[in-house]
């Protein structure tokens, strides 16, 4: 497996409604790090991780994936990415399976039901997979959507305030999650307000200042 | 353990898509029955409205019938993606490897098999109170099989150019319907042109032409509408 991928900030700035959020960012990320996003809110920590995700346009500067900017490798950029945003994803009158055979599918992924099993009962939802997604509570919903991070390929997770609504053992979790992640040569980029240490990885800390 | 994972292909990425809109239109029953109900109370108002002279009622029933057919086919064109884009679902679509474009032509073919394609069953049956021969049923229903497909692709550029814009459905149909002026005028064009004894042949090759670059083009617009409205 490819273990020498890099993510580059380079230069990277954002503007949004005509005030400046953050200019000439700069960074490096490699295999088996991870990138802690931190700032008070309205910095443009979701900002920047939509620019990762191309979901927003970069105003200036740029990302690279491998060396090569990310509007140029869209297609390719995009199999290795996970993205988790403030929205899980979820449509409420479908099951758990569905939902998740679904994202999988759109990942390109033949959806995996034994593999579903398993991951569900990882992430605490044994028994849940034939239940709609509108009969779950919040942290539920919440470990569904990151139950996905375990069914992708995506070697760059992008994961934006991923602890909301989650309990102590789910924190725990996810962080042990993410820590395997790493481990096998996987990178990731968090938004937080809960500082989660991730296995024994140090953070590479990315403080956004309000300009 | 990631590399194990196995791939599946276009088509079966295109079809989870096809399977989910269906499996979501027929639980939530109300949405493909109101463009139906809509479609059989408009078309019924006419007799009522007009009175039942029935060389008028035939003379106007293919107009009539395809006027109503639009309005009801636009009924549900602004929940096409307004659910995906409250729920996140469509971030997930845009970041897809798949090409947004041939997604949103799977969910527009969705959108047909849901709405368009009853009213195609339907209208027989509505064409009989104004009096029209098994003919022009026939040719009626081609034409509105012609139609209502373009109707659905060309409504989802609608549907993503007004997403999360307030007040969207009138937005929509002030947008929408005079992009269907093409479609009405072949589609009741045809029931009329045989009716008076002309061929219909240049009418539905018009309808088919019409669908086919709406096929090629809409997805790639509609593609793009629903990036900016993630911006």
């Amino acid at each position: 497996m490819n273990s020498n991928l890099s993510l580059t900030f380079s230069k990277l700035g954002c503007v949004k409604g005509g005030r400046q959020l953050f200019k000439n960012v700069d960074c490096v990320l490699r295999s088996g790090q991870w990138l802690y996003v931190t700032g008070a809110n309205g910095v443009g920590k979701t900002s920047l991780l939509r620019m990762v995700c191309s979901l927003a346009p970069i105003e200036s500067g740029d990302i690279l994936w491998n060396d090569t900017p990310i509007h140029n490798q869209h297609d390719t950029y995009l199999q290795d990415l996970c993205y988790l945003g403030h929205l899980n994803a979820l449509q409420e009158s479908m099951t758990v399976n569905e939902n998740l055979a679904f994202t999988s599918a759109l990942g390109g992924i033949a959806p995996d039901t034994a593999q579903t099993q398993d991951v569900l009962a990882r992430f605490g939802l044994r028994g849940k997979s034939q239940q709609l997604v509108r009969h779950l509570s919040q942290g539920q919903k919440r470990r569904v959507a990151l139950s996905r991070l375990s069914l992708s390929r995506a070697r760059l997770w992008v994961l934006d305030e991923p602890y909301v609504a989650m309990d102590e053992a789910g924190v725990q979790m996810l962080a042990e999650l993410i820590a395997n992640h790493l481990r096998s040569g996987g990178l990731a980029v968090v938004t937080s307000h809960q500082r989660v240490p991730i296995g024994n990885v140090p953070a590479q800390l990315l403080e956004l200042l309000a300009q | 353990m990631n590399t194990t994972i196995p791939s599946i292909g276009l088509g079966r990425v295109l079809l989870s898509v096809l399977k989910r809109e269906i499996s979501l239109g027929l639980r939530q029953k109300g949405e493909v029955l109101t463009p139906l109900v809509f479609f059989m109370v408009i078309a019924s108002l006419f007799p009522l409205g007009v009175g039942a002279e029935s060389n008028l009622l035939l003379r106007m029933a293919p107009g009539v019938l395809w006027v109503s057919a639009l309005l009801a086919a636009m009924l549900s064109l602004q929940r096409m993606f307004a659910t995906d884009h409250a729920d996140g679902s469509l971030e997930q679509m845009v970041l897809s490897p798949t090409p947004l474009g041939l997604l949103v032509l799977a969910k527009a073919l969705a959108h047909f098999l849901l709405s368009g394609l009853p009213l195609v069953l339907i209208a027989p049956v509505l064409g009989l109170q104004f009096g029209l021969d098994t003919r022009s049923l026939g040719i009626l229903m081609l034409s509105l099989l012609l139609g209502t497909p373009t109707l659905s692709l060309i409504g989802s550029i609608g549907a993503a150019l007004t997403l999360g814009v307030r007040g969207a459905g009138v937005l929509l149909s002030l947008l929408i319907l005079p992009l269907y002026i093409p479609v009405l005028i072949f589609g009741a064009g045809a029931v009329e042109a045989d009716a008076a004894g002309l061929g219909i042949g240049g009418h539905l090759s018009l309808l088919a032409a019409l669908l086919v670059l709406s096929l090629f083009f809409s997805p790639l617009v509609t593609a793009a509408a629903l990036r900016i409205s993630l911006e």
